[in-house]
């Protein structure tokens, strides 16, 4: 026991200098690593050592970890980069279920001894809390997941926010009163399980898919909470230290991202942003017209170009374009033409999700500017090409208060001399709202997919 | 109330643990670049499959039919949440290893 006790303590320094060096590119990668290392070694530590692991159920604990494991690695191989966050949303769900799970059978537990009313409040309330957190935690993870594979539409109910948190008081309420002991009944534990999921669902239902990535981060940091109940169920050190670090880790990078939209985390969680077609066509209707560009024109408005700004959205993600850009950035720079890329906070589903995706087609880290970086150089650039990207280049967002991104920080393209925005059709973006930029008498539209388009630029310009 | 000032009494260690693990997690997040923000969530997702151990217990402990099945359930998502997190996090993280220009 006292060996087991050594092992959490490793383990739990393994996840502080984890997340530390993940916060570094050169080290992140062994910092996940020493992470996996510090979980495996508390993991079996836990099965061979804790008092009370029956070895008849070994069989038991290894069939689930072998499950789990060739699940867990087939699924997270598989994925696609740019499928990543509904990849994140799903384990983080499954851990929210995991700290649901534990509260049931421990309540299943206290009821074998005797009424529940006579076990330790304190106890009953951080079961009740972490079957709360961890359903909450799931259901909602489970409803960002169908959002970000587009299988669950926006839905906002009349009163929403009123029902919200209407449910929410009503489970604390319920949870309260059994801890306590004013409701007797053992059913009680099924009606807080099942109002927490209900609840999840409701939560995350209403919020828009841009701004997904600020949920399931919150919902993540959730999930920290729910399994740091868990430590204070078993006074076990390790579950409290890695649940309590990722609760206010996660927090933090929830605020961070909504900072990055130039939003607070209510405006977030109850402004209903980019609720479908609640706020389509929101913005001042624009009149004007668009003017296309041909390929061969903007292949040679490029090779003629001293400097030439790259725009990736997620539409460069989904036409799985980035081999071909990062081609096409070459072929450029052959010519003499400086490249850069430029990276909104929120380019892509996540914070940094750009820059994953464009690593993954080896465009030089040095390469990917940030925007405040960036903003400052447009005015001395020639082009700047925008693939699949809408929403961030978008003006209103300074200059028309009834929009609904007013106020979000965007990247200056207009102040380039020319912009070239390559898109499927003038369908509006993800926050669904008109885009101003394509009317200017500065941009052309390159209509196609990014992916066949970028392949003819490229070939247009080898043959200049 | 002396309930859950017991409680605080009886659990000192614990809650200086965890106000001054807040403290770390916060401090450990302010300085990175937004470029790490997805892969530094998902490895904290991972982390947060801590919470695999809770599920080894009762699995371990677990005595009747209801334990279990919930139990063994519960050890295959606790072990989907860690193994999933982190090999995504080195997924991701693979693509940021240095190049060669």
């Amino acid at each position: 026991m006292n060996f087991l006790q050594i092992i959490y303590l490793i383990a739990s320094l393994t996840f502080v200098i984890g997340i530390k060096m993940l916060g570094k590119p050169e080290s992140a990668r062994r910092g996940n690593l020493i992470a996996a290392f510090g979980m495996t070694i508390a993991i079996f530590g836990t099965i061979f050592l804790y008092e009370g692991i029956k070895t008849s159920n070994y069989g038991w604990i290894f069939g689930g970890l072998i499950v789990g494991t060739v699940i867990g690695t087939m699924m997270a191989k598989k994925v696609k980069m740019t499928g990543m966050p509904q990849m994140v949303s799903f384990f983080n769900g499954m851990g929210g279920a995991c700290a649901g799970i534990i509260s049931l059978v421990e309540f299943d537990h206290i009821l074998h001894t005797g009424p529940f009313t006579d076990a330790e409040p304190v106890k009953l309330g951080i079961i009740f809390l972490g079957l709360v957190i961890g359903s909450i935690s799931f259901a909602g993870s489970m409803i960002a997941f169908g959002k970000l594979v587009e299988k669950i539409k926006d839905n906002v109910l009349p009163l929403q926010q009123v029902v919200n948190i209407g449910l929410l008081l009503l489970i604390l309420g319920i949870a309260a009163a059994a801890t306590l002991g004013y409701i007797t009944t053992p059913n009680v534990l099924y009606l807080i399980l099942a109002l927490s999921l209900l609840y999840g669902v409701l939560f995350v239902m209403p919020i828009g898919g841009a701004d997904m990535p600020v949920v399931i981060s919150l919902l993540n940091s959730f999930t920290g909470v729910a399994a740091a109940m868990g430590g204070f169920l078993y006074d076990n050190k390790v579950m409290l230290f890695g649940g309590i670090l990722v609760g206010s880790a996660g927090t933090l990078l929830t605020v961070v991202m909504c900072k990055a939209m130039n939003r607070s985390l209510t405006n977030v969680l109850i402004g209903n942003f980019g609720g479908g077609s609640k706020n389509a066509g929101e913005g001042k209707e624009i009149i004007g017209s668009v003017k296309e560009i041909s390929k061969s024109d903007a292949a040679v408005l490029m090779k003629y170009s001293k400097k030439v700004v790259i725009v990736p959205g997620y539409g460069l993600a989904v036409a799985q374009a980035q081999h071909i850009c990062h081609e096409l950035e070459q072929v450029l720079e052959d010519e003499g033409v400086e490249v850069k890329y430029a990276i909104h906070p929120v380019a892509g589903r996540m914070p940094g999700h750009m820059n994953v995706l464009l690593a993954e087609s080896n465009v030089s880290y040095d390469k990917l500017i940030e925007m405040d970086d960036i903003n400052p150089e447009f005015k001395t650039t020639d082009v700047v090409l925008i693939v699949g990207a809408n929403d961030v280049v978008n003006p209103a967002a300074k200059n028309d208060p009834s929009s609904p991104i007013y106020g979000m920080p965007i990247l200056d393209v207009e102040d380039a001399a020319h912009t070239i925005v390559m898109k499927r059709s003038m369908k509006a973006g993800y926050a669904g709202i008109e885009n101003e930029l394509f009317f200017s008498p500065k941009n052309s539209m390159l209509f196609g997919d990014a992916k066949k388009t970028l392949t003819e630029l490229v070939s247009e310009l080898k043959s200049l | 109330m002396n309930t859950i000032i017991d409680f605080i009494a009886n659990n000192q260690l614990m809650i200086y643990l965890v106000i001054l693990m807040i403290f770390v997690g916060i401090e450990l997040i302010e300085k990175v670049p937004s470029v790490l923000h997805t892969p530094l969530m998902s490895g904290a997702n991972a982390i947060h499959g801590v919470v695999i151990i809770g599920a080894i217990i009762i699995m371990g402990e677990a005595e009747n039919m209801y334990a279990t099945i919930l139990g063994f359930i519960a050890v295959v998502l606790g072990t989907l949440n860690v193994v999933g997190g982190f090999v995504v996090t080195d997924r991701m993280l693979e693509m940021f290893k240095k190049k060669k220009k």
